[in-house]
């Protein structure tokens, strides 16, 4: 990498992140980089960031202790409520700031890439805030899967295209919007997701997501009087989770757990969790833990929920476990499906199967944790979406 | 001593043609195929055979090569069965070949291992298309201790230093993408190209290979002086796909011949 002073970091998280790009995007990449060092260190950008967030997305979310399903499980747990920001996932944090930047580099449109649908609704939002069109590619199996955030994504001025490559699923959208950025850089911005794909992307979206775990930090020192035992979220790229885990990183004393998507069950071969079946390899112009072949052609996954359904993990992820500050664990559709009806009948609140994930862990290990353990999940999206699949 | 794929250019262009570089791509849809169609390109004229390893997830191709390497990883294809097939092609019709590939099954075999199959292939040179230059010092070391060169890209969005760059740490010649976006024949020519193509030359110091949306003869023929070879992948493969197998041969060496007759009325 060319930018190892940049003010943005390296791109590389110990062996894993990059930039593993076809030549086109290299000096796009470049260029984002440089306008988001440039936007990092200017008081103004941050200012309206900061107003945005507040006053366009609902911030700062509650800290909301959860009674019932505390006593259920002996534990003390917080719930970090990015549910109710604005489109109801922590998606919007990042896609608020991304469409800033857009701005700020003269942009004219704006691409993204989506699985469950919640990323495409927040760049909808926030493009359509801006004045900026927006075009969101999503795999056509996530169209059917997640088809009330497609009308969400229309009735907010997007249009959404299908991806009919691949298992059509959040991996080939991603692939497909590569392909239309690398097509047209010069006036289209890409607004990625996740922790994911190549530097400065899993940087710059951690640094936006980050705000939930500064909140939860503060909101639980003022609750509680001291640091959690545990944060938990769900991990599929990896967003929610190391915008929460950030705040923490400092605090040896709070255990941080990423729950991935354990789908029929890690032995069945379908699933979507990357540290316990993959190892590593590039995908999407990084370096991380891929669920790949023999040959390194990269698997299919499987997860009941779409956003959790895809092959390679932020590589940021990989470090922190590699460095034993983080653990990685699963849940299965089973276990994510009951912990979400769980969360719907003991506290009143419809989780998003993503974060359901995260519940399911606490649910599960609740005797390993300890009683009274302090924890906070990070309650990352509302399940809106995912109602049909509740009910059947 | 093998020759140099620069050398290989500056002898056809003696002979007063740009050099011809079909890319095919390996197994499509089964090795057989490929070997027959690189038989017709031979005949045809090529003077290069590009031999794109199939990847789940081709970030860089369009919809007509993504086809191609679904077909041929739905029949087993894999980066070992690819070298296999490169070897087979290079000890049957002697031309030079270089291999296009994606990094992911390059790390999977381990670079080491690429690059001891691609020389033990025959390989003249490799192409990994999401390794940018700044990553690509212990690949280029492990090739050239064997004998085959690293192909690095270069595209309308580089900049000219990172010309300079390239055109120091790619092998003999540099692989120029004539536009942005992904492979796939479009119906006419980038705007400009022709005074891109003296300046890339010139930063990169390195003779071209310019490719990704040639289609036909007249492009080729447009192309043709400004470049010391013309890559044509999608065209070549859209018509053997459309042929059908029993006769993409027979379509694939049609086209070949009139893009080689377009290379040498442009010289």
């Amino acid at each position: 990498m060319s930018s190892r002073d940049s003010s943005v970091g390296t791109g590389w998280f110990g062996p894993f992140g990059g930039r593993f790009v076809p030549e086109t995007l290299i000096e796009p990449l470049r260029a984002l980089e440089a306008a988001y060092a440039d936007a990092r260190r200017d008081a103004a950008f941050q200012k309206e960031l900061a107003r945005e967030l507040a006053s366009y997305v609902g911030r700062p979310t509650p800290l909301t202790y959860a009674e019932r399903l505390s006593q259920e499980t002996g534990l003390r747990v917080w719930l970090k409520r990015e549910d109710l920001t604005h489109t109801g996932a922590h998606k919007i944090n990042n896609t608020v700031g991304q469409v800033l930047l857009a701005r700020r580099m003269g942009k004219k449109r704006v691409i993204a890439e989506t699985g469950a649908g919640q990323h495409g609704v927040a760049t909808a939002a926030a493009a359509a805030r801006h004045g900026l069109p927006c075009a969101v590619y999503m795999g056509v199996e996530d169209m059917a899967r997640q088809a009330p955030n497609v009308g969400r994504m229309r009735f907010l001025g997007a249009s959404v295209v299908p991806v009919e490559s691949g298992s059509r699923t959040l991996k080939d959208a991603t692939s497909q919007a590569l392909r239309a950025w690398s097509a047209d850089s010069r006036d289209t911005f890409y607004v990625l997701g996740s922790a994911l794909g190549p530097h400065p992307y899993p940087t710059m979206v951690r640094d936006f997501q980050s705000v939930i775990g500064r909140e939860a930090r503060a909101q639980f020192l003022r609750e509680e009087g001291r640091l959690p035992d545990e944060v938990v979220a769900c991990v599929g790229g990896g967003s929610n989770s190391i915008g929460i885990f950030t705040a923490f990183l400092k605090d040896p004393g709070v255990r941080l757990t990423g729950v991935e998507a354990g789908g029929l069950g890690v032995r069945t071969g379908r699933h979507a969790a990357r540290f316990a079946g993959g190892r590593p390899g590039v995908l999407h112009g990084t370096r991380t833990y891929l669920l790949q072949d023999a040959h390194g052609q990269v698997l299919p996954t499987h997860s009941v929920s779409a956003g959790l359904d895809y092959p390679a993990v932020g590589p940021e992820h990989a470090q922190l476990r590699r460095l034993g500050r983080a653990r990685y664990a699963s849940a299965t559709d089973e276990e994510a499906l009951a912990a979400a009806r769980a969360l719907g009948r003991l506290e009143g609140i419809l989780p998003a199967l993503e974060s359901a994930h995260a519940l399911a862990y606490v649910l599960r290990e609740r005797r390993r944790l300890g009683r009274g353990a302090r924890l906070i999940v990070n309650l990352s999206g509302r399940g809106d979406k995912d109602l049909a699949t509740l009910l059947r | 001593m093998k020759k140099t794929l620069a050398q290989v250019l500056s002898e056809r262009r003696a002979l007063g043609r740009a050099g011809f570089v079909p890319f095919l791509v390996a197994g499509d849809p089964s090795p057989k195929a490929t070997l027959a169609a690189a038989r017709e390109l031979a005949r045809a004229g090529a003077d290069i055979l590009e031999i794109g390893v199939p990847f789940s997830d081709p970030v860089a191709d369009g919809p007509v090569i993504q086809a191609a390497g679904g077909r041929s990883l739905s029949r087993g294809m894999s980066i070992s069965r690819a070298l296999d097939l490169v070897g087979d092609i290079v000890r049957a019709e002697g031309l030079p070949a270089i291999v296009f590939t994606y990094l992911n099954p390059v790390l999977s075999l381990g670079k080491d291992e690429f690059a001891r199959r691609c020389a033990r292939a025959g390989a003249a040179g490799a192409l990994v298309v999401d390794l940018p230059a700044e990553d690509a010092a212990p690949l280029s070391r492990a090739l050239g201790r064997r004998g085959v060169e690293l192909v690095l890209l270069a595209s309308p969005t580089t900049t000219d230093a990172r010309l300079r760059l390239i055109g120091r740490l790619s092998g003999s010649i540099v692989y120029y993408v004539s536009r942005e976006g992904v492979t796939g024949a479009r119906a006419d020519l980038a705007p400009g190209l022709a005074r891109r193509l003296e300046r890339v030359r010139r930063l990169a110091g390195k003779p071209l290979i310019v490719g990704f949306g040639v289609a036909d003869g007249a492009q080729a023929r447009a192309l043709a002086p400004h470049s010391d070879g013309v890559v044509v992948g999608s065209a070549l493969v859209a018509a053997a796909a459309k042929a059908g197998a029993s006769r993409a041969p027979r379509a694939v060496g049609a086209l070949a011949r009139r893009l080689v007759r377009a290379l040498e009325v442009a010289c």
